[in-house]
């Protein structure tokens, strides 16, 4: 699960990371309260889980209650690459000496967490990554030992910071840490990591702070962390997507228009691919999961229906647990339920196989084709799916 | 001769007295596989189809001499019983549990990895079944038979998919291996990859990948390093949006790694034939064993 930056932001206050005073808002007269109380300069930031939202104009700064206030109604319901502004996050404006960069994630390959640091913050991290790595200073942490001293100085003196901040910037570092395994995160980065300017022109007194959040926890770990679970964004999730999770079926929406059912996630990615091959164009991902009883493919089949782009859908089963005359249940069920429109394909093997291809054949359901073999299947649904593109546009 | 599971193999099930669990269990077990023991704390003493369950993993081991463990558990408690098998000195260890949180899986995995004997299958994957010999987990074990492919992969439903299809063209198992889709498998297809190689009953070799991560990678150059046998790959996922996590907890493309077409190009570059689909997958296998 994907956090806002003051959903992160108050995450890394909670585990004593600096950041810059802010409130939340979710309307104009909100966000104005909210300046006045933290002072200006203020920034009024677009809350949306996308990068590059400054140069898009998601983020400003107001001098004074007035422009506050314009901002505040200019980016509330913006349009960000597609996602609405529903959100804003207010906070003191900075000023910045240097931007740099932090970010710990959740090494797969390694199986540790790696943390990095560089003084290029600011810019795309996999951009100074390619042109200048030797900029990024990483390391990994044992899990079972933790973020020590030495790495915090170690990880600062590599990257360059000025000597001034080498012990912030290292305490920051074992904070973020803090946070990240005590929320279960899988991401945890800070861009830009900013030091502020000290007094008259002096280093004296340069503090260092998280100016923006990007927090990713892990969705198998929120049964330990109810606090998290509840900041889900509801709102820039796909209505589908929702409409899927809430009935507990893993979906993906794609924008093409060949639904796809499966059981298995590799199973399901292989249909894609399959069908993309066939020169169709995969509608969604969707997993039934193993041992789909007849309710969740029902379930199923309206949700992937509930996308009006669908115009034909592609049932690939391969049962072990999932038992194939269960399978052929759901979908004579669905039919009855919602009278689909559009032409099906079913392809089942496995556990059942035999019976759920008689039930099927027995319901004689409108417009249901089978098909034997995976490549089959998918040659036929994008035939049938040009077919109803084509009676579609007579 | 197999990998990982055979006539050796002396099974205890951890949450046997559960619903899945002594459904599996009891599968397995009529499929040949040694079944001697169940955990359940608090049930010690009692019996499950007639297989004595303990308290511990310390006093099954104790009384049967249990040398496979197969984790049934639910997820908040699963990451805790991998560890108590360990413990108690179990050196195969199946975790079939979806959903266990990642952080738990990486402070298992770098305890385990203190003891290079112990392997860790999972989680969140199918399990291995040797056909003919044992089966410890979930997979289907009536659509394959035995023979000399050895097929790993990331998937459950795709490995019975490609094991179809070489049915089909009249190939059988070594055995199979899920080493499921989570974000760190306890064990690696380099690590499955490198047991098969040692074994003298596989000829070939199939692995099964998917998008996220580096796992395919790392395969691609340790098969170019150290693997005499043929292995043929394939991967799911090209049509894979980046960030989206698909199904799989660990299947996602997070900014332009882990994609299918990276992994397809690493394998070719170090001369594993991919198969497009899982059909292909079979007809390179029976090319290249020679029809």
């Amino acid at each position: 699960m994907d956090l806002l930056e003051y959903q992160g932001k108050q995450l890394f206050a909670r585990h004593g990371v600096p950041v810059p005073d802010g409130r939340p808002a979710s309307t104009v007269e909100e966000a104005v309260a909210a300046a006045d109380q933290i002072g200006y300069p203020c920034a009024v930031k677009a809350q949306v889980q996308i990068g590059g939202r400054g140069k898009l104009g998601g983020i400003r700064i107001a001098a004074n209650r007035e422009e506050a206030r314009d901002h505040a109604t200019a980016i509330l319901g913006m349009d960000i690459r597609g996602l609405t502004v529903h959100e804003l996050w207010l906070e003191r404006a900075s000023e910045i000496d240097a931007e740099y960069y932090a970010s710990i994630v959740f090494d797969r390959t390694a199986r540790a967490p790696l943390v990095m640091l560089s003084t290029k913050g600011g810019m795309d991290i996999e951009q100074v990554a390619d042109e200048d790595p030797e900029a990024i200073a990483s390391l990994h942490v044992d899990p079972l030992l933790g973020f020590q001293d030495f790495h915090g100085r170690r990880l600062a003196f590599e990257a360059g910071v000025a000597a001034d901040v080498v012990r912030p910037v290292a305490e920051v570092l074992a904070k973020l840490y803090e946070t990240f395994i005590s929320e279960e995160a899988m991401l945890v980065e800070v861009n830009p990591l900013i030091v502020t300017p000290g007094t008259a022109g002096e280093t004296a007194g340069r503090q260092v702070r998280a100016l923006d959040a990007k927090v990713t926890l892990d969705d198998n770990s929120l049964f330990r962390h109810p606090d998290n679970a509840s900041l889900r964004d509801t709102s820039a999730e796909d209505p589908q997507e929702q409409m899927a999770r809430e009935r507990g079926l893993i979906y993906v929406k794609l924008d093409g228009d060949i639904g796809i059912l499966g059981n298995g996630a590799g199973l399901v990615m292989s249909t894609l691919d399959v069908v993309a091959q066939a020169g169709g164009r995969p509608a969604n991902f969707l997993d039934a999961g193993g041992g789909s009883k007849a309710d969740a493919i029902t379930s199923a089949v309206e949700v992937i229906l509930s996308d009006p782009k669908v115009k034909a859908v592609l049932f690939n089963i391969f049962g072990g647990i999932t038992r194939g005359d269960e399978v052929a249940r759901g979908l004579i069920e669905a039919f009855h339920q919602i009278q689909p429109q559009v032409p099906f394909v079913v392809r089942l093997e496995g556990t059942n196989d035999a019976e759920g291809r008689r039930l099927l054949a027995e319901a004689n359901l409108p417009n249901v084709h089978t098909a034997s073999t995976m490549n089959e299947a998918a040659e036929r649904v994008v035939e049938l799916a040009r077919e109803s593109m084509a009676g579609a546009a007579r | 001769m197999s990998v990982l599971v055979d006539r050796s193999t002396k099974l205890c099930v951890a949450g046997i007295t559960g619903r899945e669990g002594s459904f599996h269990a009891a599968n397995n077990r009529r499929y040949g596989t040694n079944l001697v023991a169940g955990v359940t704390p608090g049930k010690g003493g009692q019996d499950a189809d007639g297989v004595p369950v303990f308290d511990t993993f310390h006093e099954a081991v104790l009384a049967t001499g249990a040398n496979t463990a197969m984790i049934f558990v639910p997820p908040r408690f699963a990451a805790d019983s991998i560890l108590e098998a360990h413990d108690a000195g179990i050196a195969t260890i199946v975790a079939i549990t979806e959903g266990i949180p990642a952080h738990d899986e990486l402070r298992v995995s770098a305890h385990l990895r203190r003891t290079p004997s112990v392997r860790l299958i999972g989680p969140n994957c199918p399990g291995v079944l040797s056909p003919g010999k044992a089966n410890v987990g979930i997979i289907p074990a009536a659509f394959f038979r035995e023979g000399n492919v050895g097929v790993v992969s990331r998937s459950g439903t795709l490995t019975y998919q490609i094991g179809s299809e070489l049915a089909q063209r009249g190939l059988g198992n070594s055995s199979i291996v899920g080493i499921g889709g989570d974000p760190v498998p306890g064990s690696s297809f380099v690590d499955i990859i490198a047991l098969f190689e040692e074994d003298p009953e596989t000829e070939l070799v199939v692995m099964a990948g998917e998008i996220g991560g580096e796992a395919e990678e790392q395969a691609a150059a340790y098969i170019a390093e150290h693997v005499s046998k043929p292995v043929v790959g394939y991967i799911a996922g090209f049509t894979a949006p980046p960030g989206k996590t698909m199904g799989h907890a660990g299947a996602i493309v997070s900014g332009s790694k882990g994609t299918a077409a990276a992994k397809a190009e690493a394998l070719e570059s170090h001369g594993v034939r991919v198969g497009r689909t899982p059909s292909e997958v079979a007809d390179v296998a029976v090319q290249l064993l020679g029809g």
